[in-house]
């Protein structure tokens, strides 16, 4: 017998899209459990005050489990005497599998242990990209923790650390992918665990893979440390499919939807029908594979591009990632080591030098791209900029020299 | 009572031990992909064998019963594994061609929504808003269902140039990120101070480094130590309710919602591309936000009848350029809409290219 009554919630019922008040309103009418009813009674009560008076009745606190210092949102309610029962409504995120693939088999198992301590209510995933187990009191957090750590699951971040990784379906399933996704997202990932389960940072670090440049895990704009895969060599292109597609969408329609679109202007139509592409100056922005699948892929010199800095809002506006290294092979362990060795050099730099509450694009907006490279020990490359400084008002008194380590630059990579 | 369990600190688990067993195998062996109908890829490997994948959109955020529901649906037609996409629908794969339909009617029958592939519009990404977060100024799993119900034949279908991704925040740290359209709170109003609370509550001087205009500073007011507003320098962001909730930025009728456009994660064609600011002061009015919802059907209505195909949202106004948008969306232009944020000179038309 429900306690609160919830008109407004009520409404949500109603329409095609499915509804998750019918499926918190099961829970409180039908589940065996007498705790997860009255918790889901004493929820949706809450919510519906919250829908009538347009206003949050959470709070914050502190809770973690024994030993970490993160991976629960504390959540008290501010209106516990009214709603007791789900006056504790903590959150356990938990770090997804690389890919984000299940069993069901796994998916039973975590919702029996979930079904034992908490509130029944899971979210795969919050937009960190962790599996969210939404609803469960302080005592339960650690019970709940301990049973699923033992097979295998554990917390995410949470407050100034190291944040859940995420990785795109990648090369498990799609055709466009330049990256192991998983292994990078693990490797770089499982190297900061103790930074993830301990915050001691500025602010929050994220890692996100995204196996081409369509950037399906949003990498650029919503991580501090983004993995795009990309290749160097040409791209393979398929002609007699070429042909094929043309002979299916016509020519009008390659001309205008892929070649007409190339941001570089680097495609164009043979006489015989066939695509000629201008491989130095394609961006691989993957508009054209996207349009002709079936006829043109990724190159074999496989690798990724690496942008450092991006984030929202808070604090000095939108930044996305930049460019920090134009393109980075990722084949042999060696090549893994040096990308977890970069990313240990930035993170280590930006704990030094970030300041409270400054992500790490805010510290590079605040001391310049320059001094940022120099911190972290990687050098200039004009990939980095959209144009090349247009003020003059710059002190450049050390130019020979930094001209001279172009150069010699030039010179080792031609002898390498 | 027994000592404390020391955690294993396992960190992010291998996908490989849940991956399809297609998946596993063919694993970088891909070749290409077809888009059978909506809501089902096609994806061939390199040695020809297909690989079908039927993907629905669900309420998110799942009670243990739909769970197990999404989970039966799984071990009856896709061999007991299931993959989920960022922005949270359920991806079921199946070998076998004569699976697909029957899983699809399964899956329909049930109430799930199968579509969200290519051009349609994709499920809305979102984040907890009342249900769970400590600063957030309207309800997300609400305003997604409200408009979802709105929008199911444009995720079930393709009818748009391109995809479409939409967003809600809940506040203005837009938690729910860029989209080619956007639905994110706006407040309107300065916090209100509960001078009680502030000194036990707050570390004042994280609060005053935490704005952004530099509008907060250390008070004594009727004898404590407290902080206060320069109201006319302060852009009412909110962002020192997360670190002092006594300024309390939420407000019934002030908290408003706004509407952004044309932001793109991809970098198909352009560089990825922010959102930005085409509607505000719409009311945030519980329990289906009408009003909203009516400003992203007409602004989806325009860009569908007017866009060419592959273009996305910010790649359609680049071409028409935003006098025809505001002028197509019957939506007013306005002096906020002209950015005054650092950067701001880079937004503005320093040129005669004119649209007549």
């Amino acid at each position: 017998m429900a306690k609160y009554d919830t008109p407004m919630l009520d409404e949500l019922e109603n329409g095609p899209w499915p509804s998750f008040i019918s499926g918190f309103k099961r829970l409180r009418d039908d589940h065996p459990d007498k705790r997860i009813n009255q918790v889901a009674d004493s929820l949706l009560g809450q919510l519906e005050h919250s829908y009538e008076t347009r206003k949050g009745y959470w709070k914050g606190g502190t809770v973690s489990v024994f030993g970490y210092g993160s991976g629960i949102i504390p959540r008290f309610s501010e209106v516990g005497k009214a709603f007791p029962e789900s006056k504790e409504f903590h959150t356990v995120r938990v770090q997804p599998p690389a890919g984000n693939h299940y069993t069901t088999g796994m998916l039973r198992q975590l919702a029996d242990s979930w079904e034992k301590y908490g509130s029944g209510l899971i979210t795969f995933h919050g937009q960190t990209g962790n599996i969210m187990f939404i609803g469960v009191d302080t005592v339960n957090t650690q019970h709940f923790f301990d049973d699923i750590n033992e097979y295998g699951w554990d917390l995410g971040g949470a407050g100034p650390c190291v944040r859940t990784g995420m990785s795109c379906v990648g090369a498990s399933r799609c055709e466009q992918s330049c990256l192991d996704e998983q292994k990078v997202h693990r490797t770089l990932q499982n190297n900061f665990t103790d930074d993830v389960h301990r915050p001691a940072l500025p602010y929050k670090f994220k890692f996100k893979v995204s196996g081409c440049g369509n950037d399906c895990q949003n990498a650029i704009e919503r991580s501090d440390f983004a993995v795009i895969g990309t290749w160097r060599d040409d791209m393979k292109v398929n002609q007699e499919a070429i042909k094929g597609y043309m002979k299916t969408k016509g020519r009008d329609y390659i001309q205008e939807n892929v070649v007409s679109r190339c941001p570089t202007q680097a495609l164009s139509i043979n006489d015989d029908d066939t695509l000629a592409v201008d491989n130095r100056n394609c961006v691989r922005c993957m508009h054209c594979l996207n349009v002709l699948p079936k006829a043109l892929s990724p190159g074999d010199d496989k690798g990724a591009t690496i942008c450092v800095g991006g984030k929202r809002t808070l604090k000095i506006g939108d930044l996305m990632g930049t460019v920090i290294v134009p393109f980075k092979k990722l084949q042999s362990e060696e090549d893994y080591e040096e990308i977890v060795e970069l990313a240990e050099e930035i993170i280590d730099f930006w704990a030094e030098n970030g300041l409270e509450h400054e992500r790490c694009g805010e510290m590079i907006e605040r001391i310049g791209l320059a001094n940022f490279l120099e911190g972290i020990g990687v050098d200039v490359d004009p990939n980095m900029v959209n144009n090349p400084r247009q003020s003059s008002y710059v002190r450049m008194d050390t130019w020979d020299e930094e001209a001279e380590k172009w150069f010699q630059r030039k010179a080792e990579a031609a002898n390498a | 009572m027994s000592a404390p369990r020391p955690p294993i600190e396992s960190g992010c688990p291998d996908g490989f031990q849940y991956m399809h067993p297609m998946m596993r195998k063919h694993y970088g062996n891909w070749d290409y992909h077809e888009d059978p109908r909506p809501g089902v890829l096609k994806h061939v490997t390199k040695s020809g064998e297909a690989l079908y994948t039927v993907k629905a959109g669900t309420q998110r955020i799942l009670d243990v019963y739909t769970l197990r529901l999404l989970c039966d649906i799984g071990d009856q037609f896709a061999d007991g594994h299931v993959h989920f996409t960022i922005r949270s629908n359920i991806e079921y794969m199946v070998a076998d061609e004569a699976r697909v339909q029957p899983l699809i009617d399964k899956l329909e029958s049930h109430g799930f929504v199968v579509g969200g592939t290519r051009n349609s519009v994709a499920m809305i990404s979102h984040t907890q808003g009342w249900l769970h977060c400590d600063i957030p100024g309207t309800d997300a799993s609400g305003v997604v269902k409200s408009m979802m119900d709105e929008l199911i034949d444009e995720f079930k279908n393709w009818n748009m140039p391109n995809r479409v991704h939409l967003t809600t925040s809940c506040c203005q740290i837009n938690c729910g990120g860029q989209g080619d359209i956007a639905i994110n709170v706006q407040h309107t109003k300065p916090p209100k101070i509960n001078h009680d609370l502030v000194a036990n509550v707050c570390e004042r001087p994280s609060v005053v480094a935490r704005c952004p205009v530099a509008a907060i500073r250390p008070a004594m007011v009727d004898g404590k130590p407290s902080l206060e507003v320069d109201e006319k320098k302060c852009i009412c962001c909110g962002a020192c309710f997360p670190p002092c909730p006594p300024m309390q930025i939420n407000d019934a009728e002030h908290s408003k919602l706004a509407i952004w456009v044309g932001g793109n994660h991809s970098n198909a064609r352009s560089k990825p591309t922010f959102q930005k600011l085409v509607a505000a002061g719409i009311p945030n009015n519980p329990p289906r936000w009408p009003e909203a919802t009516a400003i992203v059907k007409k602004i989806l209505k325009v860009y569908k009848e007017d866009a060419k195909d592959w273009e996305r949202i910010n790649d359609w106004i680049e071409r028409i350029g935003w006098p025809r948008f505001f002028e197509l969306t019957e939506l007013p232009f306005t002096k906020f809409h002209i950015d005054n944020w650092r950067g701001a000179r880079n937004s503005l038309n320093a040129s005669a290219h004119i649209r007549f």
